[in-house]
């Protein structure tokens, strides 16, 4: 399975992404330039974490007008899947490639820690590899990932189950106490119509290593996209 | 402020820091009176920022050398070899000053510099810690620095995208005027790959590059240099605004630059700017450097020599490159979109010759503005000792109680709140996080790993500062043992008062003689460092606080251990003696309201030999958990143990001949608490190895019982070391 990994001028996790996807892939992903107009071939296009732009102007805007999110518009559209973790979740917003938006954390810091999820579905390319329902632990690690919409949006991710991740207790129960940042009905990651698209503000790459502290949970979304799309 | 309208005198010399006699120092080195530029160019390379003036004759008797040592104090940053032909580059800075006067950009801006004193070294930054000190949390100035420092170092450190992985946070009325921000950054480089700063060839091309010169920071270093009087808040516009997007552009660029032959010497513009960047960089050579000060490129239009030299604008770097590389050097920082001129050529001259708008705006000689800078011996005095603390006069109480009150308090408090801010996962290398006795990042996608840590007990240091100054390095040396590393070196932050006073030169005089026995005893030298003096407000200083940055090696992270009990029925042993010493402790401060009596001894050989026998033991897999025993005693430490854990623990009675408050809370040192699963081996071990051991309790259940089973749950220990600091600061 080929990938591509949009790097923007600060972007920060690609490095743990390409680690993430060289150990489910068994290949070094493709590091494309924001500058750059044309994407070769691949099977996934995933867009990093971290402060492209310096998130200057309001997270991810100056991102979604690269050079090579035109490209990556026309491939989204044409059914390649793409995957926004955290900033790439952000640029996808403001790309207009997912609704909504993403708010400055309620209690106004930046957070790091471990989270639980509750997968809301598993018939999607990105979640096939966990149970539908099942909890997983993964970190977080943002300031804005506060998810908003409006309830037309709300309503409509709910209705046609387009809601990817939902903030949880250890025990898999919606509470406010476990929504990290605030995110209207609990929301870390969300699907496109056609649920070729997924953004997500936890980071999935970050709980691959199982030498690395934070467990290995995360994997099975890289697994199951190997197992989708190829 | 030109060159022509302004006359200089010896009182507009005091103005900027420079005595009468510097002044005529400099007059001397000169044949003439200084112009403006050139005396703001003395007062910034001989304020006590940039010229050790008062620290450099005793920084120059710490051990420095090792086989591992590859670069020593001197340079950017300190640089030990790793093996593999790797090389872990560190160091560490303070931004006290700034950070106390507009704490965001003060701390933002004390990462964003450490950082470049890495990467301009070779080194990708693969960690950062940080060691707050903050006054009482009664001063009503306080909350605010808490907040803007944590929200400052997380700010620059995560957008960076640099891990915070490490430090401290303590608080004491001591820093109510003067709160400590010190800053380390740890980074990886090819041990053939580093990069110093010695200018070199003549002809060959000096290039800035970076963000534009502005006005903001002038003088920055002189500020530094000086105690606060009442008016600390008009000095704000001396403090630097970071642009952390800017340094991210710059650590990929510059990295990137490195890959090729291009550079010849580098060095980052950070105190004293320009000034100091270029000077340093002649002055190591033995060369001279002519720049033309028309090409930097500046924010704003009309900006003087003197501002242009004495600006503090944060994320510039000044490079000499090798003949036809300019070329090279353009393409790459037009790919990051970075300000990037030809400002200057390096000469054979010796001088600094600065030319703007067709005149030359400066000419120094820079051997004499270099070695010939002021080096002071100053009058110092020795801190009384103090008398000892009989631990039975003091008295009896109970112990369940103390432990609640000494895990709530506010040095012992759980820093969740500060860390959660600081990315400490970016980069995937993470092993063990913020929390533990030191954090463990692994180096590149390989089995072995770094042990980072930062350890100062200013309460020691002011008790007796020899003592002090070798707890720390212990202190330091243990922490990085309990993860199962060996420690290699250190970098050392000297935070003191006003050395002009012969107590505080004393104390720094103390501290160091301490320091230079613990580093010799346990193999531990000092790589890189800084100093910061003046932390005093209206003549109130600060508790002498020589913080220090560890850094060991770990050959297969796969043997690290933390400090988290992990197994029913496991038994916890302690290594090393207990006397129950409670002079200077957190008990006594903390639950008998006394800062008094001397503080531990600190037996090195003692400290060596039981960390390297739970070193020993930690790596054949004898152990499953470890701690280091240290502030608040052998029951605190208990109590980390099993909070970390989610486990609780039945402890044994203490030895009869002993008062149970010394037991428990007693701050004897070179001492650790194992977790074991084979208690006899261990003891066995140690016993053959004659090193004192002791079984203290068996680990299980959800309680800390002590000995007549009166039991605290460790959810009850949790909440009260969780809830103080997110409870403070919850406080309008």
């Amino acid at each position: 399975m080929n990938t591509a990994v949009v790097i923007f001028p600060g972007s920060n996790r690609e490095r743990d992404l390409c680690l993430a996807l060289k150990r489910a892939t068994g290949r070094d992903p493709l590091c494309v330039w924001h500058r750059d107009s044309e994407l070769p071939s691949v099977d996934l296009i995933v867009l990093p974490g971290g402060f492209a732009y310096g998130d200057y102007l309001r997270c991810g805007a100056m991102a979604a007008h690269s050079p090579i999110m035109r490209e990556v518009k026309a491939r989204a559209e044409r059914g390649t899947p793409v995957l926004g973790i955290c900033n790439g979740f952000q640029v996808l917003t403001e790309a207009g490639l997912l609704p909504g938006a993403l708010l400055t954390n309620r209690t106004l810091n930046f957070i790091c820690r471990d989270v639980h999820l509750r997968v809301e579905t598993n018939q999607t390319i990105f979640t096939c590899g966990y149970a539908a329902g099942q909890t997983i632990r993964v970190p977080v690690a943002h300031h804005d990932g506060n998810y908003t919409a409006d309830e037309a949006t709300l309503d409509e991710l709910e209705d046609r189950g387009l809601v990817a991740f939902r903030y949880c207790n250890a025990a898999g129960e919606i509470d406010d106490d476990a929504n990290v940042n605030g995110s209207a009905h609990a929301i870390a990651g969300i699907f496109n119509r056609g649920r070729t698209v997924l953004g997500l503000m936890p980071h999935p790459e970050d709980a691959t290593d199982p030498l690395m502290g934070c467990g290995t949970d995360g994997s099975a979304l890289f697994a199951g996209l190997v197992g989708a799309l190829q | 402020m030109n060159n022509t309208g302004t006359n200089v005198t010896p009182a507009l010399a005091a103005e900027m820091g420079l005595t009468a006699d510097e002044f005529a120092r400099a007059e001397a080195i000169l044949g003439r009176t200084p112009n403006l530029t050139e005396l703001g160019i003395f007062s910034a390379m001989w304020s006590e920022h940039c010229s050790y003036k008062s620290s450099k004759v005793w920084l120059k008797t710490l051990p420095t050398t090792g086989p591992q040592v590859i670069c020593g104090p001197g340079e950017n940053a300190g640089v030990v070899d790793i093996g593999d032909g790797d090389a872990v580059v560190f160091k560490i800075e303070s931004h006290n000053h700034p950070s106390f006067i507009e704490p965001y950009q003060g701390a933002a801006t004390g990462v964003g510099g450490i950082l470049r004193d890495v990467f301009t070294m070779g080194a990708r930054p693969i960690a950062i810690l940080d060691a707050l000190r903050f006054g009482s949390p009664d001063h009503p100035k306080t909350r605010h620095l808490v907040a803007g420092v944590v929200a400052g170092i997380g700010g620059y450190g995560n957008c960076v995208g640099v891990p915070t992985v490490g430090g401290e946070c303590q608080f004491h009325p001591a820093y109510n005027g003067n709160i400590l921000v010190n800053a380390m950054c740890v980074g990886l480089a090819r041990a053939d790959r580093i990069f110093y700063s010695a200018a070199a060839g003549p002809g060959n091309l000096v290039i800035y590059v970076g963000a534009k010169t502005g006005r903001d920071g002038i003088h920055g270093a002189t500020m530094a240099s000086a105690e606060f009087g009442a008016d600390a808040d008009a000095k704000r516009p001396t403090v630097q605004v970071g642009d952390p997007f800017t340094e991210k552009l710059l650590i990929e660029a510059c990295l990137e630059l490195m890959q090729g032959n291009a550079i010849v010497a580098i060095q980052d513009m950070g105190a004293a700017g320009l000034t100091s960047s270029a000077v340093e960089m002649a002055g190591k050579g033995g060369l001279g450097i002519e720049l033309d000060l028309d090409r930097v490129p500046v924010r704003e239009a009309g900006m003087s020599a003197y501002e242009i030299m004495l600006s503090e604008s944060q994320e510039r770097m000044l490079m000499i490159l090798a003949p036809g590389s300019a070329a090279e050097a353009r393409r790459v920082f037009d790919k990051w979109e970075l300000d990037f001129a030809v400002i200057g050529r390096v000469t054979e001259t010796g001088r600094l010759v600065l030319h703007m708008r067709g005149a030359v705006a400066a000419d120094i000689p820079v051997g004499p503005l270099v070695g010939e800078a002021p080096l002071y011996q100053r009058p110092w005095r020795p801190t009384p000792p103090q008398p000892d603390i009989d631990a039975a006069t003091l008295p009896a109480r109970d112990p369940r109680d103390c432990l609640s009150k000494l895990i709530a308090c506010p040095d012992l408090a759980s820093k969740r709140w500060v860390w959660q801010q600081y990315d400490q996962l970016v980069l995937g290398n993470t092993v063990q996080r913020p929390g533990g006795d030191a954090a463990v990042v692994r180096v590149g996608d390989g089995l072995k790993a770094l042990a980072l840590c930062t350890d100062s007990t200013p309460r020691y240091c002011r008790a007796d500062p020899e003592r002090g100054g070798a707890q720390a390095v212990a202190e330091s040396w243990r922490n990085l043992t309990a993860v199962g590393a060996t420690p290699l070196a250190l970098t050392d932050n000297m935070n003191f008062g006003n050395p002009e006073r012969p107590e505080i030169m004393g104390q720094f005089v103390g501290a160091i003689a301490g320091m230079r026995a613990a580093c010799t005893a346990l193999d531990y030298p000092v790589v890189s460092g800084n100093v910061s003096l003046y932390n005093e407000t209206s003549g109130d200083g600060i508790l002498p606080t020589p913080v220090i940055g560890g850094v060991g090696l770990l050959a297969d992270l796969r043997r690290a251990v933390d400090l988290g009990l992990k197994r029913d029925g496991n038994a916890l042993l302690l290594i090393g003696e207990t006397i129950g010493h409670l002079g200077a402790s957190l008990y006594l401060r903390e639950i008998e309201g006394r800062e008094t009596g001397p503080p531990p001894a600190v037996d090195l050989a003692a400290e060596r030999r039981h960390g390297d026998f739970v070193r020993a033991r930690i790596a054949e897999g004898d152990v499953a958990a470890c701690h280091d025993v240290a502030d608040g005693g052998l029951l605190v430490a208990v109590a980390e143990m099993a909070m970390a854990g989610g486990r609780g623990i039945a402890l044994d009675p203490p030895p009869a001949a002993m008062p149970a408050h010394a037991w428990w809370f007693g701050e004897d040192q070179a001492r650790y608490l194992v977790e074991t699963g084979d208690p006899e081996a261990l003891i066995a071990a140690a016993r053959q190895a004659g090193i004192p051991v002791r079984r203290i309790g068996i680990v299980g259940g959800a309680a800390l019982t002590l000995p007549g089973a009166n039991a605290i749950s460790v959810a009850q220990l949790i909440s009260a070391n969780e809830g103080w600091l997110p409870g403070y600061m919850a406080q309008a």
